[in-house]
């Protein structure tokens, strides 16, 4: 469903991204790693068509988004990092709004958002200026107005960044249940979140690709089954005592 | 044709100048400030010209649109940018061209109404004596040209940069020298430097000899394709400069 292929960005001198590869398919979740600067939300915007990459090309369900931009967009949901909104409209009217910017069946928009508000429990806030909600409540409106269309791919930049551990739990849970139906990529640099609700992951460095394979292989490297020992290892170049890449 | 998702940004853009305090407030201080204007009791003022014709109104539409035009146009792309949101709608199904036609459309929309509450003017007049209505409907028709193509400038200055308020001041600057383009000190000042082919050219930018032109009641097509030149050059300026700047 998602192909990534030799993916690559630079800005005039700087390599933020080199030939990147990667595939997932339905029922995936993906995560993907790096330290901060490692070029993991620069190649999500390549894949969701904002950014133009210098060489190479996503597939999403098909369609290239170098070349049919609209149609690769039309199937993905993005929640951006920071999950900026239109702070100065209500919950509701900014779902209303996404659903038609995403061309839904005018009949249908008003059961699917109530679908979607339930989904994401912003039940209590349907009615609020979004400006007015808390950190927590943004994100999971940034997560529903992704969800409206029903995407096949959806692409999740730092999605429990800056929540509380309860809310952290309520995302993950609700990512867990979407991965069924959906090809999920998700950033992170939480490495717990890795192994609860991802099936395979990518480290990134530098812009290029260090590794790729299960949360358990990444933790079987390590003898203590410390995965930030291997992440570190990894990511920085340095050895560090029963740690093997 | 216009676009669903072009439309539906439209009308979320329109309805946005009524979500913060920033439409009511331009339109209570440009009502105010037209009216105070046409009636203030100058050597200009209408009551002084003892004639039924709105040219005391039209006088001063360029000077109030040059320091509230750039207030309407400068959240365009810039708060946008700012607030990373354009992350949010350049992912959607909808072309950079499509938005800004979107964005553009709105904001004149927005003047356009603020034009509109001006219409008891046109009652007084009337009420005063046989005004030409020809004259005073071409009037608002250049007047709504000159807002287009100041809001196009807007929207260029407001592509260019992330803050509000680096836009409005470029877009003040911009729009005063595209309205004085005509006048004697500045195509003095540009002589100086330049043959007189450019000040020619120079001369025939400006926006208020083409204004001044309809809204005496003579609507040539040139000046209509001036208007439209313009509006066209500086948002094709934004889709550009947004396409090449949209992610910094």
């Amino acid at each position: 469903m998602l192909e990534v292929r030799d993916i690559s960005k630079s800005f005039g001198d700087f390599q933020a991204v080199d030939s990147v590869n990667f595939s997932a398919n339905k029922g995936e979740v993906l995560g993907f790693l790096g330290p901060n600067g490692a070029g993991k939300s620069t190649t999500m915007k390549m894949i969701t068509g904002f950014l133009n990459s210098s060489s190479g090309d996503a597939i999403v369900c098909g369609a290239s988004v170098n070349e049919k931009p609209l149609e690769a967009q039309s199937n993905i949901g993005y929640v951006p990092e920071n999950a900026p909104l239109y702070e100065e409209m209500y919950v509701r009217e900014f779902l209303e709004f996404i659903s038609k910017m995403r061309s839904l069946d005018s009949n249908k928009i008003s059961s699917r958002i109530d679908d979607i508000i339930k989904m994401c429990s912003l039940k209590e806030v349907e009615f609020q200026k979004i400006e007015t909600l808390s950190k927590g409540y943004k994100r999971r409106v940034s997560l529903a107005q992704s969800l409206v269309h029903d995407p096949k791919v959806l692409i999740l930049d730092e999605p429990t960044d800056g929540l509380d551990p309860n809310q952290k739990h309520d995302v993950r849970k609700l990512i867990k249940k979407l991965s069924k139906e959906k090809c999920i990529l998700i950033s992170t640099h939480i490495l717990e979140e890795v192994e609860e609700v991802c099936d395979r992951c990518i480290i990134i460095g530098e812009g290029k690709k260090l590794f790729e394979g299960t949360p358990k292989e990444l933790k079987d490297k390590s003898e203590k089954g410390r995965i930030q020992d291997v992440f570190r290892v990894i990511t920085t170049g340095e050895s560090m005592q029963g740690v093997a890449v | 044709m216009m676009a669903q998702v072009t439309k539906e940004l439209m009308i979320k853009e329109f309805k946005s100048y009524f979500k913060t305090p920033l439409g009511y407030v331009f339109l209570v201080i440009f009502l105010f400030g037209i009216g105070y204007l046409t009636f203030e009791p100058g050597r200009g003022s209408f009551f002084y010209m003892r004639e039924a014709s709105m040219s005391a109104f039209f006088r001063y539409i360029p000077w109030m649109f040059l320091f509230l035009i750039p207030a309407v146009s400068m959240k365009l792309w810039a708060e946008e940018r700012k607030s990373g949101s354009i992350e949010l709608l350049l992912t959607m199904p909808i072309t950079v061209k499509q938005a800004v036609i979107a964005k553009f459309l709105a904001s004149w929309g927005f003047i356009g109404l603020a034009l509109l509450g001006t219409t008891p003017m046109i009652f007084t007049v009337g009420y005063l004596g046989n005004p030409d209505f020809g004259v005073i409907t071409l009037g608002y028709l250049a007047s709504f040209l000159m807002a287009g193509a100041l809001l196009a400038v807007g929207g260029f200055f407001s592509a260019l940069t992330k803050n509000q308020v680096v836009s409005f001041i470029l877009t003040v600057v911009a729009c005063f020298v595209l309205i004085m383009a005509g006048s004697p000190p500045i195509l003095e000042f540009i002589s100086t430097l330049l043959p007189k082919y450019f000040v020619d050219l120079f001369e025939s930018l400006s926006v208020l000899n083409h204004f001044d032109s309809i809204e005496r009641g003579v609507f040539s097509l040139s000046n209509f394709w001036f208007f439209s030149v313009t509006i066209f050059f500086w948002l094709f300026g934004s889709i550009v400069l947004l396409n090449e700047n949209k992610a910094n």
